[in-house]
């Protein structure tokens, strides 16, 4: 008795819970309005059998009870029934599977005046490569990937000493058109994916893989991993910004393209450290948990923090220079900033390396309006 | 040759013989049980540290992104192949098999001591991946290259190799078993026990067995795929990779490829542990409804055909993997058929309870818990089933509220209501009604509150396997009160799994005596001339059937059951006849 009168609080809390929990998808920003009707079908038929279910359980439970002088009734089998019950199975499944074929087949049709664009991402970070005037992207291979040349392009290739290269994990799109996005992998499997877009696909190194959709609202959107790709998985954040068209245009005018990074050649001087630094720092896993663009994350953030003032784990306060952020890369739990847990694991870099990794996080003082700026 | 004359199979004597080294089935169900649900308590461990990590981050200094996928993977991988397939097959099915059909006991008795002895050694090397430099693997249970074998990902130096290996080594035990489990079936049903007269039980161990025969070999080749890219350089997985900066030695492999290999076996995995949960639960509602099952052989055709439909569905789990876009067509069409015979046998346990006599013992309490919890499972994999409606919801919390409900929610619950409803023909005694009550109710309504919300935090879009989820703006404060709640209720579940611990082994001692048939069942395992069954289970004759197994309250009875080796009336009794004593 008590179980049945569970099952239907079970019933009424769970109704309850799905309106007022605050818990639901975050407000659409593409063009895949078709996936939210058919996810709301999905929804109301799965519903409606687990209210059913349940509830002709509960009323099972308290009328054919074990009591005195109750005997259950013998029946084997009912043959017209089961032929209804599969019949109205079938309805119903037909009932999901027909639209969510239907906008399938849309999702996997992106149209021909799609603008192209390319998610490089690799451990744990995310880069862009836009197609420029030739609208064709130039051809690329791990061979030609080194730490000044992310993107391992060609550079015999001429499709590609036009291709717009955006280094920094931020990606403007125009407002209102569609987009083809080109997913490529350098080392491991990740996943591209804007919960506002709703749509996503796995990076798959050795392939090309693809999405599409139009960006319908202008705003900030978070880019998410959502492959497990290593311990930096959960920071590896990039964002895409939305648009007027105008507003796009000028930033991909401001940035670099391949064959002005060729032609910048891999710096020197005080810049080469930097440089060195910043490849240091991406490829020992520093940027898993510091991010360079000001947001929280599993360490402090590097940007601003040469020069600041922070407070320890310990009360003190600490002038964040080359002394501490040496001891800091040396001896990771000695002196942690208060907040943050005691996680950091010790890295063995050469003196070298942590002079390269002090002057990268030297040069994040600015805030990020600077183009070409290491991000 | 019968078995009486086969001069090779003494009654064991010594106590190593005979609690050890055994070859009787019971005993060996025994070591498989006992084996599943120590390494299953390390599981629960695990999960619960990372509900730690998850409900309040950062609070626990040892816990570190490293540490914490550790516990992701080895809670994941001890849960669904040393816990829930050991425990199916290897325990219930080992007892249960040559009981039900009326054998003495499993064809091939010395490989299947091996069987148990090969998998607590694959269960010793998977935990001494805790031990060696670096621990254990890292890279979650489903090990996708390239990154389980390389930089970025815990446990790449030795984790990973153990892990593999003690894959491989599993899956030798899980052969064994599955031979024997299959070929006792086929071969050693005592005289009238035709196919269609089996319990649902066995029809369900015995289907899954097939796909485990069938299914485990893909994994094998993968494991070893895998181990060769990681110690020999080959490159099966490994495409052209630049890893922390270097450039690699492989080129040409297909990450894609081991995904195929893995989900072929992956998804009849899942069917492996449901199938033997499906048939428990029919005999559970039957026994205690007092009341036949509803559709025997549409239940029986269930069973088959999701076995063999889930042959053809693994790619539902690659809908975002970069494989070919036009297979998705495929593999959404007949996952959304395999709900078909699903969702049948869902009605037919709501028919059978329609019309019984319904007892709300502790084994039924289990049984109405797998109905409730096992729809709200089915049904969400409707939604990851269709191909787009799965693309939003692939890789959130949507996917783990889901596998847990249907995976690791109502196949534990079958379980405890097998445990409950067998556990006094094992022993002679019955486990302590008012602590099983309790460990019901906080086990059932526990789970609910853990993982109906996380669908929920699905829907958001959270992304699974994340350490952490701070600083992303999209997440409410709310959803980390929710991860919070839910990370309470799971430690309470948790904690309270201890009160069954108690019970189990207290009851050996102190429960109340059964008799042999406490719950007036008609299958066979309950009319064997002693309690607990001795070595050879049915003393001098083996039993002969007439009759299915569902003679529930049968009009006209005298008791509202008739056991399987009942003679129908008008029928001579066998035991006037010349006896068959089946095979050797």
């Amino acid at each position: 008795m008590a179980l049945a009168i569970v099952l239907i609080l079970l019933v009424v809390a769970t109704i309850l819970f799905h309106f007022l929990s605050p818990w639901w998808f975050t407000p659409l920003a593409s063009n895949w309005s078709l996936l939210d009707d058919t996810m709301d079908i999905t929804l109301v038929i799965t519903g409606a059998v687990f209210v059913a279910v349940n509830l002709f359980i509960a009323w099972m439970l308290i009328r054919y009870r074990h009591r005195a002088g109750h005997r259950a009734q013998f029946d084997p089998e009912n043959r017209k029934l089961e032929g209804w019950l599969t019949a109205g199975t079938s309805l119903g499944i037909v009932a999901m599977l027909a639209p969510g074929l239907y906008v399938y087949s849309d999702m996997i049709s992106p149209p021909a005046d799609a603008m192209v664009v390319e998610v490089l991402g690799q451990q744990w970070q995310w880069r862009f490569r836009f197609a420029g005037e030739d609208r064709k992207l130039g051809l690329s291979d791990t061979r030609f990937i080194s730490g000044e040349r992310p993107f391992g392009l060609n550079p015999d290739d001429p499709a590609g000493l036009d291709d717009v290269l955006v280094d920094a994990g931020e990606l403007h799109l125009p407002r209102g058109k569609p987009v083809l996005v080109l997913l490529r992998s350098r080392d491991v499997l990740h996943n591209f994916y804007v919960p506002q877009f709703r749509t996503k696909m796995d990076l798959v190194p050795g392939l090309v893989s693809r999405i599409w959709f139009t960006p319908t609202e202008s705003g900030r959107f978070e880019i998410l991993c959502a492959e497990l790709c290593g311990v930096g998985h959960s920071n590896m954040r990039g964002m895409v910004v939305v648009e007027d068209e105008t507003e796009f245009r000028t930033w991909l005018a401001a940035q670099p393209t391949f064959a002005r990074a060729l032609a910048a050649g891999a710096g020197d001087g005080a810049d080469a450290l930097v440089v060195k630094g910043r490849t240091v720092a991406q490829t020992r896993g520093c940027v898993a948990c510091h991010s360079q663009d000001g947001s929280r994350s599993m360490g402090p953030t590097w940007q601003g923090l040469y020069g600041k003032h922070e407070t320890l784990a310990d009360g003190s306060t600490v002038l964040v220079d080359a002394d501490y952020l040496a001891r800091s890369i040396r001896e990771p739990n000695a002196a942690i900033v208060q907040g943050f847990p005691a996680v950091m694991p010790p890295s063995n870099l050469s003196d070298e390396e942590v002079a390269a990794v002090i002057a990268f996080i030297e040069s994040l003082a600015a805030p990020p309006a600077v183009q070409g700026q290491a991000k | 040759m019968s078995y009486a004359a086969s001069a090779d199979h003494h009654e064991p004597r010594s106590f190593w013989t005979r609690y050890v080294w055994s070859q009787d089935h019971k005993v060996i169900a025994i070591q498989y049980t006992v084996t599943a649900i120590a390494v299953g308590l390390v599981g629960l461990v695990l999960s619960n540290l990372m509900r730690l990590q998850l409900g309040f981050p950062g609070a626990f200094d040892f816990i570190d992104p490293s540490s914490y996928y550790q516990y992701v993977t080895m809670h994941g991988m001890i849960m669904v192949i040393y816990l829930l397939t050991a425990l199916f097959l290897g325990g219930f099915g080992n007892y249960l098999i040559p009981l039900m059909v009326g054998a003495r006991d499993m064809v091939f008795p010395y490989l299947n001591m091996l069987s148990y002895w090969v998998y607590l050694l694959a269960v010793i090397v998977l935990l001494a991946s805790f031990f060696v430099p670096g621990g254990p693997t890292g890279a979650g249970w489903t090990l996708y290259p390239p990154q389980a074998i390389l930089p970025g990902t815990p446990g790449t130096d030795g984790g990973i190799v153990l892990m593999l290996t003690s894959l491989v080594i599993f899956i030798v035990a899980a052969t064994m078993g599955g031979l024997n489990y299959v070929t006792t079936v086929l071969q050693a049903r005592t005289r009238g026990m035709t196919l269609l007269r089996m319990p649902l039980t066995v029809w369900g161990i015995f289907t899954a067995s097939i796909l485990a025969l069938l299914a485990f070999p893909a994994l094998l080749v993968s494991g070893v795929m895998m181990l060769f890219d990681k110690l020999l350089g080959t490159s099966f997985f490994m495409p052209a990779i630049v890893s922390m900066g270097q450039p690699l030695e492989h080129a040409g492999g297909s990450p894609v490829l081991f995904q195929h290999l893995f989900w072929f076996f992956g998804h009849p995995e899942v069917y492996i542990v449901a199938l033997p949960a499906f048939g428990i639960i029919s005999d559970l509602i039957s026994t205690h409804a007092r009341k036949n099952i509803f559709g025997y052989r549409m239940m029986v055709w269930a069973i088959v055909a999701i076995g063999a439909l889930s042959f053809v569905v693994w790619a539902h789990h690659m809908y975002v993997s970069g494989m070919n876009p036009y297979f998705g067509y495929f593999f959404a069409t007949t996952t959304l058929i395999i709900a078909v015979p699903t969702a049948i046998k869902v009605y037919n346990w709501v028919l059978t309870l329609w019309r019984g006599d319904i007892h709300l013992t502790v084994p039924m309490l289990f049984a109405i818990g797998f109905i409730s919890t096992f729809v709200i499972g089915g049904l969400t994999g409707l939604f990851l089933g269709n191909v787009s409606v799965d693309i939003p919801l692939s890789d959130t919390y949507f996917v783990v509220a889901h596998f847990h409900m249907v995976m690791g929610v109502s196949p534990i619950l079958a379980i405890f209501g097998g445990l409950y409803h067998w556990y006094p023909k094992v022993t002679g005694r019955m486990l302590d009604e008012t602590l099983g009550k309790l460990h019901f109710w906080v086990t059932f309504l526990g789970t609910y509150a853990i993982y109906f919300p996380m669908h929920y935090l699905g829907f958001l879009g959270m992304p699974r396997r994340y350490y952490a989820w701070e600083g992303y703006e999209f997440i409410p404060a709310s959803a980390q009160d929710m991860n919070a709640f839910i990370t309470v209720a799971a430690l309470t579940v948790g904690v309270f799994q201890l009160v069954f611990l108690w019970n189990l082994v207290w009851s050996i001692r102190h429960g109340k005596p059964a008799g042999a048939n406490p719950w007036g069942a008609t299958s066979l395992e309950w009319q064997t001339p002693d309690t607990p069954p001795v070595h050879g289970n049915w003393g001098a004759s083996l039993p002969v059937v007439y009759r299915w197994a569902y003679d529930y309250s049968v009009p006209g009875a005298a008791r509202d059951f008739i056991p399987q080796n009942v003679p129908q009336d008008g029928d001579t009794p066998v035991a006037d006849q010349p006896v068959w004593e089946g095979h050797a």
